[in-house]
């Protein structure tokens, strides 16, 4: 009988530590079985970065690099340079990517540089306690903006998926959850496809990829799922933004 | 000169990024600032016809973040850049001593605090020689004072980085810089070193490799700090370059380094020519320092006068070296006026007077 389910060879079979009903041990799920299906794991290069996803080395199973936080774009870019038959992905957080990070973020996709950004957001910096994050919605209470995100103040959430998508070095630009079912499915095409672009040599892509945070937002798991199709969705809607055609490349 | 050694007159930038290419390195990341504009300009005309990567990077933060990426992969790269510039760095530079990964960053200084101006300076010595950013940690830091040591200690500082895998500098400022001199480019020498087999290059019949520097398990970290040190001491014991210039005799010790050696080591000969005993102890090693070339001299001389272009630095070394069997003067000129070889021999004689009135 044919084995129809089974732990990703890339992912190292020990328990996350991520706190019960987080996202990211699903997108790390996603992200290795896209390593998985082209069969790329012996030449990946992982750049971790700074937040929750430091620890990706402990789970993949393919050479990590630690980048200081919010240069783990740049880290990558040095990375996929030396080495341009590697396939090279970072996985950021929204501090980590939109925060202390930005400018490195901006520029390697401007570069168009060959590489594949992960990023994870959540909306609040998790690692540290619950801070407000760049991506914290209007309104949210975090440990910072403990009377809720206010635009005079704290400015607006920042969407990265449309900004990076602007740019003419961007091949491919993405925007997922995975509250449910199908939005998974289309979160696996699509992380799956950022692949596809750089093994294909087509350029930058991105996949932003909404993630909940029952812990620091104060939920239980249920009800953080909810709060990413009630609120996290209407303001940072999933799709497509962009998608180079080889025709446009050349 | 052999086959292989080509007679130029070149800048010492310019020798600076021959030398990087003649070792083997063809990867460069770098942000524009004054004066060390023409290793990028060179190195941006060079490197692509030789198959090598050119980035100028939006900032010296990300500069430095390129080159822990490349030289993770085990390729040999760099960057450059200048004082304020090198001030960003820091961060970068203490993750990869804290991963244990080689790389050259070259610092061809400009004078500070702040923006500062762009007239040669030595204000950066502490920031090179105490490891510059955060954590216990040292950079291997040489420190030309020819258009030739450009080229010499570049070559050098790859092959010391690779052997410890830890991160070198060059500090040199404009006035090494930006002189042109004979150059000999002769091919790097090279130097046997260990196999780079932590790279990340794919975990293709082998378990990944990591390259981190957050310990969190229980004692981990002091054990990590502990191998580092075991590095720096190792360094202490193997690396020290001084030059020793009419010391056999001397009755009182220059010591200057880089661009400030060389005015010292002309004032040097002055006073020679006018009967004084004077001789010139240069750090080529900023660290490791030559502490033990210091410690030697102070057993037989007692007055010691360190040049330097800043208001003291490298003199704190300097007395720890000679622990307190000489007397150390000091004579600092802080950036915007480099001193002529006759002012640093007035210098020279008002202390070696003191020894004649004592």
């Amino acid at each position: 009988m044919e084995l129809a389910f089974k732990r990703p060879e890339c992912l190292i079979d020990i328990p996350f530590h991520f706190c019960p009903g987080c996202h990211h041990g699903i997108a790390h799920r996603l992200v290795a079985e896209a390593i998985d299906y082209f069969k790329i794991r012996e030449r990946t290069i992982g750049v971790a970065s700074v937040g929750c996803s430091v620890f990706m080395y402990d789970y993949f199973n393919v050479d990590v690099l630690e980048a200081p936080h919010g240069r783990a774009s740049a880290v990558a870019s040095g990375v996929k340079r030396a080495r341009k038959d590697r396939i090279v992905f970072t996985y950021q957080g929204d501090g980590d990517l939109a925060a202390i990070g930005i400018a490195e973020g901006i520029h390697t996709a401007n570069r168009g540089e060959n590489i594949t950004i992960l990023f994870a957001n959540n909306g609040i910096y998790g690692m540290t306690g619950g801070q407000m994050a760049p991506t914290t919605l209007l309104g949210q209470k975090t440990s910072t903006s403990p009377y809720g995100r206010d635009f005079t103040y704290d400015g607006y959430p920042i969407r990265m998926a449309e900004m990076l998508a602007t740019l003419e070095g961007s091949a491919f630009v993405a925007r997922v959850a995975v509250n449910n079912p199908s939005n998974l499915m289309k979160a696996k095409k699509a992380i799956r496809k950022a692949f596809q672009m750089q093994i294909e040599e087509m350029g930058f892509s991105f996949v932003e990829v909404l993630l909940a945070c029952p812990t620091n937002w104060g939920m239980t798991a249920l009800e953080a799922n909810r709060r990413v199709e009630e609120e996290m969705i209407p303001y940072f809607p999933l799709g497509i933004l962009k998608e180079r055609k080889m025709a446009d490349y050349l | 000169m052999d086959q292989n050694s080509e007679k130029l007159l070149a800048k010492g930038n310019e020798a600076l990024a021959m030398a990087a290419i003649d070792s083997g390195c063809l990867l460069y990341f770098g942000y524009p600032i004054t004066p060390q504009n023409d290793i990028p300009e060179y190195l941006s005309k060079h490197l692509p016809a030789l198959g090598g990567e050119f980035i100028q990077a939006e900032s010296e933060i990300a500069s430095i973040n390129l080159l822990l990426g490349a030289s993770a992969t085990g390729a040999r790269a760099m960057t450059s850049s200048s004082s304020p510039g090198i001030s960003l760095m820091q961060e970068g530079i203490s993750y990869m001593a804290g991963s244990e990964l080689p790389g050259l960053i070259v610092n061809v200084s400009r004078s500070g605090p702040g923006l500062g101006g762009i007239s040669p300076s030595q204000g950066d010595y502490f920031q090179a020689t105490r490891g510059g950013g955060h954590g216990d940690y040292r950079m291997i830091v040489l420190a030309p004072s020819s258009v030739q040591e450009m080229y010499d200690l570049t070559c050098l500082a790859f092959n010391l980085s690779d052997k410890y895998r830890n991160p070198a500098m060059i500090l040199a400022d404009a006035l090494i810089g930006q002189m042109k001199e004979p150059l000999i480019r002769r091919k790097c020498g090279k130097m046997d070193l260990p196999p780079k087999d932590w790279a990340l290059t794919g975990a293709q019949g082998r378990k990944p490799n990591r390259l981190k520097s957050l310990y969190l398990q229980d004692g981990e970290l002091s054990e990590h700090n502990w191998k580092l040190h075991q590095k720096y001491e190792q360094m202490k014991k193997e690396e020290v370059r001084c030059e020793s210039f009419l010391t056999d005799d001397a009755r009182l010790i220059v010591s200057a380094f880089g661009s400030m050696a060389r005015v010292s080591k002309t004032s040097v000969e002055l006073a020679r020519e006018e009967g004084l005993k004077v001789g010139l102890l240069r750090p080529i090693t900023l660290f490791p320092f030559p502490e033990k070339a210091l410690y030697e001299l102070a057993q037989r001389v007692k007055l010691f006068l360190t040049v330097e272009l800043n208001t003291g630095q490298m003199v704190e070394d300097v007395k720890l070296s000679t622990d307190r069997d000489a007397q150390v003067y000091f004579y600092g000129r802080p950036p915007g006026s480099l001193p002529s070889p006759e002012e640093v021999l007035e210098e020279i004689k008002k202390v070696y007077g003191i020894e004649h009135s004592a």
